[in-house]
């Protein structure tokens, strides 16, 4: 960064940058702002940008449809759940293909990506009629497990790159101490890995959150996480603007910031590392 | 490697390989199956096996060509979008801009909203042809508002699907474009090479690996996009917005047709392998790197 760079120019790139920041971030603030419209101010032509009257009564709306609060919850702990779980299964098979691979561990890790490319439509059938028979249908369960398989070679490829990284000098030195693989993994190789799965972590729990084939098609209310909700103002009766609004400006600022801090780690997370 | 450490791995490696095993398998087996028999949810007692009359019927069907053509044009208006844009913006933040951070924060921010939040807002707040913004935006500079979901309704889809890739193009590429050697671009900028064949003798060949991994990553979502199909025009007018994967929906859950829906399942996972296939290649050969 070290290119002499004249003001002028530094200028004009800077608004430039920040008019196409703005456009693309737009629809996303015209939301918010009218989250704070009455709804007749929301439908109103012309629109008004910032000089309406200012109001929460469509958060106090939302919140006081009781269930609001509980697909709020439904996505907490299905995103959270999913999230969890895979990452108990994953982290022993990363560890395992970074620190003790094998022949085989290059076309595993392969075929594991290959998983992730089935589209999920391919397997609609089956698994709904699976699901109707065993009574998963519109259960929290059934949709941790679907989202937590999904997402799992997402996981593992992201904790195995991670795992790769370090340097294995320092588990020969612990080996040659005289630990136990037991004590290697809890001592020496879990703080150095902890950044990783962190990021893993924060990656899956946004993919899981706004996941929205699986959840749209298995769960109708009482497992039905916030994309179902959303997706239920899209009836012509439910065309309340400014509580749609508030509703979706609820539903994507926690994942948003949440997002923001995971935005380094996205790009290896979802490119398998092919980019980095 | 000691031995133990080996069966060890093995060990560890195990759940995972069986359980991504089982989750592949049984339900594309199921599939396979399902998509030999007349298996009509509404008429469970009429089944049994019919060959491959089901394949049939389902790549005959004029819905069948109409949803590919949608798929097809879909996919591939989406990536010239994010990959053309992309490029531009990933370029001008890889310029000196004051305050970058902030602007890539802004960026990236549709990325992570929900799919059926995008299309909802977008349909509403932005496209509808009385109150929508780009409605007022037409009528204040004299021109005639569009019907978006009546006269454009696949261009529509196209527009909220581009929004929300758009960010995962333009990150991967800004990405790329930060580990170019700075030193290569100060030479070419010194021997006063013009910035136009800057960019196509030194960028675009760096960028051209990132380019197919996100042409390669945008395909396999875009195959199946159905969320902002399903919440903003139910597949219609007519056929107009339904691609492949809203077909298969629903041939199965509203015409609860088992059977043609697992054939036309399995020309979807045909469809995808063949892109899959490529991926594949590419990172694998980034693995051995």
């Amino acid at each position: 960064m070290a290119r002499q760079v004249s003001p002028t120019r530094t200028w004009a790139t800077t608004v430039a940058a920040w008019i196409v920041g703005l456009l693309i971030f737009f629809p996303i603030l015209w939301m918010v702002l009218a989250s704070f419209k009455t709804e007749l101010e929301a439908f109103s032509v012309p629109p008004s940008f910032l000089f309406f009257h200012w109001t929460t009564e469509n958060y106090a709306a939302v919140q006081g449809r009781s269930d609001y609060v509980h697909h709020a919850v439904n996505s907490v702990i299905i995103a959270g759940g999913s999230t969890l779980i895979a990452l108990l299964i994953a982290i022993p098979a990363a560890w395992s293909m970074a620190f003790a691979p094998t022949r085989r561990t290059r076309d595993i890790l392969l075929w594991m990506l290959s998983t992730k490319m089935m589209p999920p439509v391919g397997v609609l059938v089956p698994i709904y009629l699976l699901y109707r028979n065993f009574g998963l249908l519109d259960s929290r369960a059934g949709l941790v497990l679907v989202l937590c398989l999904g997402n799992l070679p997402i996981v593992i490829w992201m904790l195995f790159t991670y795992f790769k990284e370090i340097p294995k000098d320092i588990l020969e030195a612990a080996r040659m101490d005289g630990a136990t693989v037991g004590r290697e993994l809890i001592y020496v190789l879990t703080p150095m890995a902890v950044p990783g799965i962190a990021s893993t972590l924060l990656l899956n729990v946004i993919l899981a959150w706004n996941e929205a084939f699986w959840t749209l098609n298995l769960s109708t209310s009482e497992a039905a996480p916030l994309t179902v909700f959303i997706a239920s103002y899209s009836s012509p009766e439910g065309l309340f603007w400014a509580r749609l609004s508030a509703a979706s400006t609820l539903a994507i600022a926690p994942i948003l910031v949440l997002g923001w801090f995971s935005q380094r780690q996205l790009v290896r997370g979802l490119t398998f590392g092919a980019v980095k | 490697m000691t031995e133990e450490l080996r069966r060890l791995g093995r060990l560890l490696l195990a759940p995972s390989v069986a359980l991504l095993f089982v989750w592949m398998i049984v339900p594309l087996a199921m599939t396979i199956y399902f998509s030999t028999l007349h298996y009509d949810l509404l008429n469970p007692g009429a089944g049994g096996f019919v060959g491959l009359e089901n394949y049939e019927y389902f790549l005959t069907d004029p819905a069948f060509l109409a949803s590919l053509r949608n798929t097809l044009v879909l996919v591939g208006s989406v990536l010239a979008i994010t990959i053309i844009v992309g490029t531009l913006v990933a370029l001008l933040l890889d310029q000196a801009v004051v305050g970058r951070s902030i602007v890539r924060l802004m960026v990236i921010a549709p990325f992570f909203v929900m799919p059926t939040v995008s299309a909802l807002v977008w349909k509403n707040l932005l496209m509808h042809p009385v109150s929508g913004l780009f409605a007022f935006i037409a009528t204040s500079l004299g021109l005639v508002p569009i019907d978006w979901f009546t006269d454009l309704p696949l261009l529509a889809i196209i527009l909220i699907v581009s929004w929300q890739w758009l960010p995962f193009a333009a990150l991967i590429l800004l990405t790329a474009l930060q580990s170019l050697d700075e030193e290569q671009k100060e030479a070419a900028e010194m021997d006063g090479a013009p910035a136009l064949s800057r960019f196509f003798y030194i960028t675009l060949p760096h960028l051209a690996r990132p380019i197919t991994v996100v042409i390669l990553i945008e395909t396999i979502f875009l195959l199946t996009v159905f969320a902002e199909i399903f919440v903003t025009t139910g597949g219609g007018p007519g056929l107009a917005t339904t691609n492949i994967a809203f077909l298969i929906y629903s041939q199965a859950l509203i015409q609860f047709d088992v059977g043609t829906a697992s054939a036309g399942g399995l020309v979807a996972v045909v469809i995808a392998n063949i892109v899959a296939f490529f991926l594949v290649r590419i990172v694998g050969r980034n693995l051995d790197a």
